[in-house]
């Protein structure tokens, strides 16, 4: 019973927190309001027995991805208004539309048993040796080491990528020049 | 009152739509990355519903890749952003971002 009233709380934390992110007019507040739906998530994780995840869901995601968030925002500063006036004008009201028919279909399918599975294809959640993070430990490393690998590898490309982006060249390269004749070009 | 996938994967579809729509209707970039998060989260808790009901261990594990997958996304499409305000440096919108050139 607990259970049930856990869900629906965290179930109306996160829905509302998650509407407050879409119609923030500050990114700030938006960022906060994240945060609240990632925690929220991560007892809902909790609930449905995968206690890992809801430490890494708090570790990673409100505590590196949404700081990150944050270290832009505030390094980019928070004063741009949005404008509201949009360039297609019917995009907005057709957004809308297409989200509510697209959770039609998906309340549809929820509500009918078509996902099939092989049960237990990769053992059972809890097999009797050990907790939730042996288990996820487990799979992880023998099912999944192939693919476990090349997220090292997706993770060492991202980071590159970002640094090479975000990078500031103190020396005249063939960079800088391009950006002043760029500007020069776009001037008149 | 039992506790059912279903009650999951309804709060799950909920959470993904708010996401999209918010992606299309908000025209700040930064905005648009946190919908693009709700929409994974969301997908998330899909997968641990599944992993649940079908007592199968992999669901958690594939949530693993989906959190490596968006820290990447995050870490490169946050760093497109501060590069293009160090060039523009004028606000971050979608729409002055149109042009495919710096």
């Amino acid at each position: 019973m607990s259970e049930v009233v856990i869900f629906f709380l965290m179930a109306a934390l996160a829905l509302g927190a998650a509407l407050g992110v879409v119609l923030a007019k500050n990114p700030v507040h938006s960022a906060l309001l994240l945060v609240t739906v990632l925690v929220a998530i991560a007892v809902l994780f909790v609930v449905q027995d995968a206690q890992l995840l809801a430490a890494v869901q708090v570790i990673v995601y409100a505590g590196a991805i949404v700081v990150l968030f944050l270290f832009v925002i505030m390094l980019l500063g928070v004063d741009e208004q949005e404008s509201l006036s949009d360039p297609v004008r019917i995009q907005r009201p057709a957004a809308i539309l297409l989200g509510v028919i697209a959770l039609a279909e998906v309340l549809f399918l929820t509500g009918h048993h078509w996902a099939t599975g092989a049960e237990k294809a990769r053992g059972a959640l809890d097999d009797g040796s050990g907790g939730n993070v042996e288990r996820v430990a487990r799979s992880l490393f023998t099912e999944f080491l192939w693919p476990f690998e090349v997220t090292a590898v997706l993770l060492v490309a991202a980071v590159i990528g970002s640094v090479v982006l975000a990078r500031r060249s103190n020396r005249p390269t063939t960079d800088d020049v391009d950006e002043s004749s760029g500007e020069k070009v776009s001037a008149p | 009152m039992k506790l059912t996938d279903t009650y999951f994967l309804t709060f799950a579809a909920l959470l993904f739509t708010i996401g999209a729509v918010g992606l299309l209707v908000r025209r700040n970039v930064l905005v648009m990355f946190m919908c693009v998060e709700l929409m994974l989260n969301a997908v998330n808790v899909t997968f641990v519903a599944f992993s649940k009901t079908l007592n199968d261990i992999s669901g958690q594990a594939i949530v693993f890749f989906v959190l490596v997958v968006a820290a990447a996304e995050v870490a490169v499409g946050l760093a497109i952003i501060v590069a293009i305000f160090r060039r523009r440096r004028s606000g971050v919108t979608a729409d002055d971002i149109d042009l495919l050139k710096g």
